[in-house]
């Protein structure tokens, strides 16, 4: 009997055990079940904590339903549950351990759990552990984005715990960087700390600034002596560079160690106040326009003791000297802004090198552009001597060509394959017709050219408004040249411009082909260089005069089309760039297609230099671009590559 | 022998004549003093023709006569106008604010006065501190001296830059046009110091005259007339001398009057800033009557307009260039202003402020191509003056200007 008796004691025991090690969650609920109950900031910790460390899958639902004000306590015993809203003001309830549901009870019955803010903040840390070992990679993502996002050092341990069993290599490496970073901020060991700034002063990111900056960050004080637990960065001396003597004494105002200055309104409003039959202290009023005659109208009031008294520059002085002015670190360990000076400054001449980069490809990218523009104008300006006014009209008729293909092609890809040579086609035959109508009458006479291909830059101009409108057009770059190529923080560049230099080389090669060798090229070689030469060994200069400003003009529209791609389609386009084209054409030597790329070249790194340093100014950075063309042309006037010898023209 | 001015050139008098009766004219139609035929704001647009008639006649004395197309006059005709605009803000804010100011219990001292005038004026760009360009703005005097001497000093510095390296055709017209864009964008900044592109405003109110716009409209009238009358007989004085000999000389042939000896920089300095500041002198009369300048005037394309109407009107002759100015700019008021009436073609209606560009733009085309002299060249038929035949071929070297078509007998 005895025996059966010590036996079923044993399987209860046991059963009772394994029962203990299944179910788990709801006796730490219950063994905190006061501080649950009464849902208080200061007093929930140890709660959330038990749950936290439990480590049983169910921790994880039972703290979302938690923070999600869905857990329910029955009144009857005490016991915690996730509550369902059922029919009328009844409530379905779920075991938290078995997931089964327990039965429905009144509401009258239950007690709903509300968390307040800050203890769902507190939750929310708590789950975050439970999210960087969830099974989903997605979840396990989005719990490093959300402790990026708001970094908190309450989330150093549950990072460290999930490193080791992270099975993704990527997210393990994001995890090991954010372990760092996170270090860098909350660790409470300094030379952990330190450590951790070592590791990441070689590392661009954004986010490592972001972790470093405020250990820098320092502030202003002032006191009668230093004190000697303070982690001090630098002592001022009040009237030297880093710290005038007027915001020297303003930081003792606002410290409330000096009185304030009396200001000339403050004077002003004293002497208003106090007027008495037409005088202030004896002194007519019609003698107080000036600041000399206010201020000793003031001094008498301050000596009748109605106001306080100016503060002389002795005041000042001797409070200045009395005070010694400092700059403290908010961080207390000086270990750890040492290092983090010391990092960030590694850093910052990293960034520097890579922002130096990344100006240059952003100079090239401009200078490509400038180079599509120009590179027509290089044939008919350059080769053929033209000044054609309308070249930028060519530009935006390319650009309104691209738009309207793209209104009989909506995919893009294919309209854009189609719009470059449709654009080529238009502006050519415009070109060619300008030439036979216009522009060969006045090869005699350059200065006119210029004039009549005004006349039709205005005119074209005006007709895309009439037709098109005042406002922006659309031109869409197909979906595969959007976003950019990110090397770095630091370094991008949008796939974009990497295409407009792509088209920039091809159009390089390809005029290059044509001029050097094609028979088109070699006629109009020898037509640019002496026609009549070139009529009597065969050639037909009018023809090939005609083609080769064709071809200048279809080159310019197929420019449109790209620089369409970036740039608003307005009827304001061309003009846009007419001026800049000139200039490259002007400032890298007339005639030569190698000086238009130089003359590009100079121009978009000059441009973007300058803007680089004044950033906020674009417009300045245009004016001084100019002037210093302007300057440069005096030590070559003949630009940056020059023809020689007779083809020269002089 | 010697032949006085006026008789070699007739055409100066018949110009002033016509110009004093038409200034005579519109006083009696005006508001202001006649009887009230003409509208006050159309006096204001004929007094800004006068203006632009004059830098009309500088473009013809730097282009026509000396071969120099310069595409950036218009930058000084509006740096006149913002050097008048700045003393006429100053003066004005000025009034407003010591006025204002009185109605205080303490009289105001100099610096709070001084202080107001820069918050009424900079507050649109933010900022209330006088920048350093506004010094002299508080005397009249002094910005009178100002509109001459700035102009004349940037035309100064920017032609012996340009002229001593012996940029000359295409590249100084372009050149000039990049130094009218540079100014124009430089002026678009706010921190340039004069209101970026809010620009200068209320200019048509002069301080301290109390007569209304109907009156002070005349006196511009007159003002313009008078400068242009000035102007033009200046510039025909020039160009009748041997300084113009010179002048059309270098507009032939730079190279060959190079080689006789002359300087040719220093000719083409002179011509060069003078016309700048003849350019200014017009701004400073223009702009008060338009009331606003902004930095969109300095835009290149106004400056390629003046050649336009300088074209049209016929080149080389000083009234061509008045004549084009006012004929291009009244028929640009009149099709712009919506006064034209539109032409209904069926399916389709012309409205002219829609096509006026393209008409402007086209006939320009025309003009070039087939009258290369321009309105003028009117003047030549009717004086019987023909062309000498020369079966095509050039009056003089390969590059000359002057072409068979535009020479006179």
């Amino acid at each position: 009997m005895l025996r059966l008796f010590l036996a079923g004691l044993a399987i209860l025991c046991a059963c009772l055990t394994a029962n203990a090690q299944e179910v788990g969650l709801q006796p730490i609920l219950q063994e905190h079940q006061e501080i649950i109950a009464k849902s208080s900031r200061k007093t929930i910790k140890p709660a959330i904590d038990a749950i936290a460390a439990s480590g049983l899958p169910q921790a994880q639902v039972m703290l979302e339903t938690w923070a999600a004000k869905d857990m329910w306590m029955r009144k009857a015993d005490g016991q915690f549950f996730a509550g369902k809203k059922a029919e009328g003001r009844s409530y379905e309830l779920t075991d938290f351990d078995s997931g089964e549901v327990v039965g429905t009870f009144e509401k009258s019955d239950l007690k709903q759990m509300k968390p307040n803010s800050g203890i769902r903040a507190m939750i929310g840390t708590a789950l975050v552990q439970f999210q960087l070992m969830d099974s989903s990679r997605a979840k396990r993502s989005a719990a490093l984005l959300s402790i990026q996002r708001d970094p908190d050092g309450a989330l150093l341990e549950p990072l460290r715990a999930s490193i080791d069993e992270e099975p993704d290599a990527d997210l393990k490496a994001q995890k090991q960087r954010l372990e760092r970073l996170l270090s860098i901020g909350y660790d409470e060991d300094t030379v952990a700390r330190v450590a951790a700034i070592e590791d990441m002063s070689d590392d661009l990111g954004v986010d490592v600034r972001a972790a470093l900056n405020p250990l820098v960050v320092t502030k202003r004080k002032v006191a009668a002596e230093i004190s000697m637990d303070a982690n001090i960065a630098a002592t001022l001396t009040p009237g030297s560079e880093s710290l005038g003597e007027a915001e020297a004494y303003d930081l003792l105002v606002a410290s409330d160690l000096a009185a304030p200055r009396v200001s000339r309104d403050e004077i002003r409003a004293a002497l208003s106040a106090n007027i008495d039959g037409g005088r202030v202290e004896g002194i007519p009023v019609a003698q107080l326009n000036t600041d000399a005659a206010r201020a000793r109208a003031y001094a008498a009031l301050a000596e009748a003791g109605v106001v306080p008294a100016l503060i002389t520059q002795a005041d000042i002085d001797a409070a200045l000297g009395a005070h010694v002015f400092f700059e403290t670190y908010a961080e207390p360990s000086p270990e750890v802004t040492a290092a983090a000076e010391q990092a960030l400054q590694q850093i910052e001449l990293k960034v520097g090198v890579n922002q130096t980069l990344d100006l240059t490809l952003d100079a090239i990218s401009l200078a490509s552009i400038y180079f599509l523009a120009a590179i027509g104008l290089a044939i008919t300006f350059g080769v053929m001597g033209v000044i054609n006014m309308a070249h930028g009209e060519f530009i935006m008729m390319g650009a309104y060509t691209g738009y309207v293909v793209q209104q009989f092609i909506p995919d893009h890809t294919l309209s854009i394959i189609v719009a470059i040579p449709m654009a080529f086609a238009v502006t050519f035959a415009m070109g060619v017709a300008m030439e036979r109508l216009v522009i060969r009458w006045l090869y005699a006479r350059p200065l006119e050219t210029l004039l009549a291909t005004f006349g039709i830059s205005i005119a074209l101009q005006q007709l895309a408004k009439n037709i098109f409108g005042t406002q922006a057009r659309p031109l869409t770059a197909p979906g595969w040249l959007d976003g950019a190529w990110v090397l770095n923080d630091v370094v991008s560049i949008s796939y974009i411009r990497i295409a407009i230099f792509v088209l920039a080389l091809i159009f390089l090669g390809l005029f290059l082909y044509i001029m050097k060798r094609t028979r088109l090229g070699l006629e109009m070689r020898a037509v640019t260089q002496n026609p009549r030469m070139a009529g009597s060994m065969g050639i037909n200069p009018g023809r090939v005069n005609m083609l080769t400003f064709g071809l200048g003009s279809g080159i310019a529209g197929i420019a449109g089309v790209a620089i369409g791609l970036f740039a608003k389609v307005t009827s304001d386009l061309g003009s846009d760039y007419i001026v800049q084209s000139f200039m490259t054409v002007v400032v890298g030597g007339v005639g030569n297609i190698w000086g238009a790329l130089a003359g590009a070249g100079m121009i978009g790194f000059l441009q973007k230099g300058i803007e680089w340093m004044n950033p906020s100014n674009t417009l300045a950075a245009q004016t001084y671009m100019i002037i210093f063309i302007i300057i440069f042309i005096q030590f070559r006037p003949r630009g940056i590559i020059a023809l020689k010898g007779r083809a020269a023209g002089d | 022998m010697e032949r006085s001015f006026v008789a070699t050139n007739p055409s100066v008098l018949v110009f002033l004549a016509i110009l004093s009766l038409f200034t005579l004219g519109v006083t009696v139609l005006s508001e202001g003093f006649g009887i009230g035929v003409i509208s006050t704001s159309f006096v204001k647009t004929l007094g800004k023709t006068l203006c632009l008639c004059l830098i009309a006649v500088a473009m013809d004395l730097v282009w026509g006569f000396t071969g120099i197309l310069s595409l950036g006059h218009f930058a000084f005709f509006g740096l006149g106008g913002y050097m008048i605009g700045m003393w006429l803000m100053y003066a004005r804010t000025r009034l407003i604010v010591v006025e204002s100011l009185a109605q205080s219990e303490l009289p105001p001292t100099s610096a709070e006065v001084v202080d107001a005038i820069g918050t009424q004026i900079f507050g649109v760009v933010g900022s209330s501190d006088f920048p350093l360009i506004w010094a002299f703005s508080h005397s009249l005097t002094l910005q009178l001296i100002l509109i001459v001497l700035v102009p004349g000093l940037l035309a100064l510095i920017f032609g012996w830059l340009a002229f001593r390296s012996r940029v000359t055709g295409v590249y100084l017209s372009i050149l000039t046009q990049a130094m009218t864009l540079a100014l124009a964008l430089y002026l678009f900044q706010n921190d340039s110091g004069l209101r970026g592109n809010n620009g200068l405003s209320g200019l048509q109110n002069l301080p301290g005259i109390t007569a209304s716009q109907d009156v002070v409209s005349i006196w511009f009238l007159w003002a313009s007339a008078l400068a242009l009358g000035l102007g033009y007989m200046l510039a025909a004085w020039i160009v009748s001398g041997k300084f113009g000999s010179v002048i059309r000389g270098i507009r032939d042939n730079e190279a060959r009057v190079r080689f006789l000896g002359y300087s040719v920089e220093v000719y083409k300095l002179a011509v060069f800033t003078l016309t700048a500041c003849i350019a200014a002198i017009a701004g400073a009369l223009y702009y008060p009557q338009a009331g606003i300048i902004n930095p969109e005037e300095m835009a290149p394309i106004a400056s390629i307009y003046l050649a336009v109407w300088v074209a049209i009107g016929g080149r080389g002759r000083l009234y061509g260039a008045v004549i084009g100015a006012a004929f291009v700019s009244l028929l640009s008021t009149w099709f712009t202003g919506g006064q034209a009436p539109d032409i209904p073609l069926g399916f389709y209606t012309i409205k002219w402020v829609d096509w006026w560009q393209v008409l402007l733009g086209v006939s320009f085309v025309l003009v070039t191509l087939f009258a290369p002299q321009g309105i003028g060249g009117l003047f030549d038929l009717w004086a019987n003056r023909r062309h000498p035949d020369r079966h095509g071929a050039n009056l003089g070297p390969d590059d000359s200007a002057l072409r068979e078509k535009e020479a006179i007998e």
